[in-house]
């Protein structure tokens, strides 16, 4: 999977890690912290450029084709 | 001899002397060892999986299922070794395999006798019998008897590589359509890579006597001088992966005798924007009884022997053919010098007035053990006639080399009028498959279909093609005859048509259950020649078309790929890497046992005299630091800077522990939640200066506490004003401590921060204590980490004290019930562990404050009854030893030399309110039990008067 990180470009999805849903980044309360969709399509996810320019990113991404639909900076 | 008096792209100047079996031959530069054996009149190469039928070649390339061997000896041994694309070297030694004692003899040949009983789901329903049989008796001898090659049992000396490229265009296959794609997209200066499995580029034009050889040679040469292409010979690409990720196995010294230096494979992970997949088809066999003997080849790899190799590998031959392949073949061979009979299913076949010709005939059986010796054919009119023949050529078509496309979860399409699965469109994104492969079998076709394919995905004009053949494709399926005897449709794992027939006829309707039961397509050619003839024959069976029978999957990778390769240089100690210290060598040279902590390496210990036991050096050295000073290297703590205007404001929302207040010059102890509530880590908070802290958390959670801090700067309070730096690598950092610390450096209190220069060197001097004595650790820039020590413990020695390892500084933090991720284990809240809820906001709160989370807490222990033992991991149980009766665990349990006797630290459920009473401790794997008693978890100096001493 190649994910396009704002600062560095395209890169190997390896060079990130994965965070989880992006709605951990709204809150903390019990329904963010715990209660998930499962969509078998679009999912708005958290990733860091770890290896790279440490960045947090949200990655809008189709779960069942991995197809990278959108990457912008997490909080923007 | 079989070799040809000229032709071929081989090298008849020179000779390459190799061995099979012990046996002696000659092959040229340009040979396989397929060739090189039928060269020499060896036709009988390897035995087959189940029935230990003797083969020989099927194809010319890499879904060869029968021509299996044994590469090289000893440690270098590697089976199951494709005989018609392993190149020969100079010294080369190949066994068959397989088979015992010799490939001619072999005594499980006997198998093939007892092939009424040995049908599919013959081992499910027979070896049922006694109970616990199958694992001890029947699997270990079926195992046995069954199988290809043998692998050495040693480690495997090649060395690997692994590596990335990037390109515009990848072009998978160098045929026609290939070459096309790479040029178009080569001229217009596109980045190109150009991979080919092959050694020889140029494919079936290379294969067959084509025309247009020549235009190969000058296009290759084009490619070659070109800057903006790289040509990868000997390069399978295996599989296609997300974001146009190819995975490709490039065999960079299996034709070379030696490797010299060079890895031997190198496995590439290839990115590219486009990619055309120009894999070209594979022939397909007719099912025929007895169509397995050596001497029975499909027709293509029968040109490709004469026209590449210059071997003719029989004298007499019968072709059999449901399409035009067959008189190309009997031309070939005739004109090569064969006797040749043209057997053809089909009653509208063109005349052939250069051989026999048969028409509305069919193959009915063969003749010959070792090696086809005669072919018995049937007419039209049920009349039967044995032919003389060592050769027989089977043309049945041609499968579109699909395997890519389905490698994302795409099934390909049947396409009725050429009998075959095509790709499905889009099946990879931004792939497309030209030429042979998308079922567009002519030259034109192909050489036209590569270029335009190419210049769409580029926007560019596709390159000019040279004039071809057009012969449009027609074709009458034609998949089995009807005869008696067994007909071969999986080679390599020994599946025919009968055993489909049984699969269908026990109720395995599904293609998928079909293959499980039969193995078919299962072997390591993944059926590239057996599973479109079985799903022929399901969709006879079922009375429905191949489409609605269904399609099996092809999985990566196309072609086998070997361990080593997919583990590149990671073997050995280059597995993972390791993280050192700054004193390292200075640990070293001072005679330290070593631990692995994660991918650091620490001093577990440093033994000294007579010391036979680790037990007797960590002792001697808690007492060293609990009397005198002890010295040990910490640089593996977490060292994250935060800094700003808010970092005072950012880093208190982040702890449990209030630091707002915390004054410039102190250091404070903290503890920060997860999002969830449960604890993250702990460790100590200095501030350094009024906008500038620097935190230590854990060695193992200093990671993940970063990205944390990250996470929460940069997305959650975006109005804070912090920025944050880890300069763990930057700082050496080294424990000195004990009764004598002062002596050895008159340096800031308990819980206070001072810089300091030390021998002109900027220091950071913090009063800090993980081992529970008075003493400090001093931060110094990574460089003169082993400078620091040599110092420290110069002045340690002078006072009676001394280095120290992990072992010891684990002792005394158990002593004092200092926490590690044993306690904070992910499951322990901050009431668990003993600490307050302060009066303010802090990540964690609102899911911390949940009563659900309050589980058991943490106490200490020591044993009161007659068993002295203590286990860590160990379970706490009330009444009877049993899984509802667990109400705790022992985390962490040392022997206390400052105490004489075992301390452990454990989570027990309501553990603070039993303090006094005692709990069962059973160790269920050792089988120990203890009776402990509960009490605080500090078990030395529990008012800390001797840190501040």
């Amino acid at each position: 999977m190649r994910i396009t990180c704002p600062h560095c470009g395209e890169r190997d999805s390896r060079e990130f890690s994965y965070y989880g849903d992006a709605i951990t980044a709204r809150g903390e309360d019990f329904a963010n912290t715990y209660l998930r969709d499962n969509p078998a399509g679009e999912h708005a996810e958290l990733w860091q450029h770890i290896s790279g320019c440490r960045a947090w990113l949200e990655v809008v991404r189709n779960v069942s084709t991995h197809e990278v639909i959108s990457v912008k900076e997490a909080g923007a | 001899m079989r070799r040809l008096p000229k032709g071929g792209l081989i090298d008849r100047s020179r000779s390459l002397p190799f061995t099979f079996d012990g046996q002696s031959y000659c092959a040229h530069p340009g040979d396989t060892v397929a060739s090189a054996l039928l060269a020499n009149g060896v036709r009988l190469m390897g035995r087959s999986f189940k029935y230990h039928r003797p083969r020989g070649v099927l194809t010319a390339g890499s879904e060869e299922p029968n021509a299996l061997i044994e590469l090289g000896t000893g440690a270098h041994r590697l089976p199951n070794t494709r005989a018609t694309t392993q190149e020969v070297f100079a010294g080369l030694t190949a066994q068959s395999q397989n088979r015992w004692p010799s490939l001619k003899f072999d005594i499980k040949e006997a198998l093939d006798l007892g092939h009424p009983f040995l049908g599919a789901g013959f081992y499910y329903k027979t070896f049922m019998w006694p109970r616990g049989a199958w694992h001890h008796l029947w699997e270990p001898n079926i195992r046995r008897a069954a199988g290809l090659g043998r692998l050495s049992g040693e480690a495997d000396p090649a060395t690997y590589d692994k590596a990335w490229k990037h390109c515009d265009l990848l072009v998978i296959g160098a045929g026609p359509a290939g070459l096309m794609a790479a040029l178009t997209g080569a001229r217009v200066g596109k980045h190109v890579v150009l991979a080919d499995e092959d050694f020889v580029l140029g494919g079936r034009l290379r294969g067959d006597g084509s025309d247009l050889r020549p235009w190969v040679r000058k296009v290759v040469g084009e490619l070659a001088n070109l800057p903006n292409v790289t040509l990868m010979k000997r390069t399978t690409v295996t599989g296609a992966y997300d974001g146009g990720t190819y995975g490709a196995l490039e065999r960079v010294a299996d034709h070379l005798p030696e490797a010299k230096g060079a890895p031997q494979q190198i496995f590439w992970r290839i990115v590219a924007k486009h990619t055309i997949l120009a894999g070209g088809a594979h022939e397909r066999p007719i099912a025929f009884p007895n169509n397995d003997r050596p001497g029975i080849m499909l027709a293509s790899a029968v040109r490709t022997y004469i026209h590449r190799y210059g071997v003719l590998p029989a004298k007499r031959w019968v072709v059999f053919a449901n399409n035009n392949e067959g008189v190309r073949t009997a031309h070939d061979l005739v004109k090569a010098g064969a006797e040749v009979t043209l057997v053809d299913t089909r009653a509208d076949a063109p005349s052939e007035t250069l051989c026999r010709q048969l028409k509305r005939a069919e193959v009915v059986n063969t003749r010959g053990r070792l090696g086809l010796k005669a072919v018995e054919v049937r007419f039209s009119n049920g009349n039967t006639e044995w032919i003389e023949a060592e050769g027989l050529a089977m043309a049945g078509g041609w499968n579109p080399s699909v395997h890519l496309t389905c490698h994302m979860g795409a099934r390909p399409e049947w396409h009725a009028d050429i009998a075959a699965f095509v790709p499905r469109a889009g099946a990879v994104p931004n792939l497309q498959a030209v030429g042979a492969a998308n079922g567009e079998f002519s030259t034109h076709a192909a050489l036209s279909s590569g270029a335009k394919a190419a210049a769409q995905a580029l926007g560019v004009n596709p390159a000019d093609a040279p004039v071809a053949e057009d012969t449009p494709t027609k074709i009458m399926p034609f998949w089995h005859v009807q005869a008696k005897g067994r007909a071969w449709l999986d080679f390599q794992n020994d599946v025919t048509v009968k055993d489909i027939v049984q699969a269908h006829a026990e109720n395995m309707r599904s293609v998928e259950h079909m293959k499980r039961y039969t193995t078919l397509g299962m072997a390591t050619d993944q059926g590239k020649t057996a599973n479109i003839g079985a799903l022929a024959v399901m969709a006879g069976l079922t009375g429905q078309g191949i489409p609605e029978t269904g399609t099996t999957m092809f999985r990566p990778p196309y072609t086998p790929v070997q361990m080593g390769a997919l583990g590149g240089a990671h073997v050995g100690a280059d597995f993972m890497p390791e993280r050192l210290m700054p004193g390292d060598g200075f640990a070293r040279d001072h005679g330290a046992n070593w631990v692995e902590m994660g991918l650091w390496q620490r001093p577990s210990l440093f033994k000294q005299g007579a010391e036979r036991t680790w037990r007797q050096s960590c002792d001697r050295e808690v007492m060293m630091v609990r009397e005198a000073v002890g010295v040990t290297e910490v640089s593996t703590l977490g060292k994250i800077e935060v800094q700003g205007p808010d970092a005072a404001e950012f880093l208190n929302r982040i702890f449990l522990t209030p630091m707002k207040k915390l004054k410039a010059g102190h250091i404070r102890y903290g503890l920060m939640l997860r999002n969830d509530g449960f604890v993250m880590d702990d460790g100590t908070v200095v501030r350094l200066g009024e906008d500038n802290f620097l935190l230590h958390p854990t060695t193992g959670a200093s990671a993940e506490v970063l990205s944390h801090l990250e996470f929460c700067a940069v997305v959650r309070w975006p109005e804070l004003d912090v920025q944050i730096i880890d300069v763990s690598e930057h700082w050496a950092q080294v424990a000195v401590h004990g009764p004598k610390a002062h002596e050895v450096l008159a340096g800031p209190a308990f819980m206070r921060f001072h810089a300091m220069d030390m021998e002109g060197v900027q220091a950071r001097v913090f009063g800090v204590s993980y081992c529970g004595e008075a003493g400090f650790e001093i931060a110094v820039p990574a460089r003169y980490g082993a400078a620091l020590m040599e110092w420290l413990l110069e002045k340690a020695e002078a006072l009676g004290g001394g280095l120290y390892g992990i072992e010891a500084l684990n002792v005394m933090r158990v002593e004092k019930g200092y926490l590690t991720h044993a306690e904070i284990d992910g499951r322990a809240s901050h009431f668990d562990l003993g600490f307050p809820t302060p009066d303010k906001d802090f990540i964690g709160r609102e899911m911390a404050m949940r009563e659900g989370l309050r589980g058991p807490e943490l106490v200490g222990l020591v044993t009161t009854g007659t068993a002295k033992a203590l286990v860590g991991g160990a379970l706490l149980v009330k009444g009877e030893f049993g899984a509802d009766n667990v109400v705790g665990h022992i985390t962490s349990a040392v022997f206390s030399p400052t105490l004489g006797h075992m301390v452990a630290l454990a989570l027990l459920e309501s553990g603070r309110a039993r303090q006094g009473e005692t709990v069962r401790m059973v160790d269920a794997v050792s089988g120990i039990s203890a009776v402990c008693e509960i009490g605080p978890p500090v078990f030395y100096d529990p008012k800390g008067e001797r840190l501040r001493a």
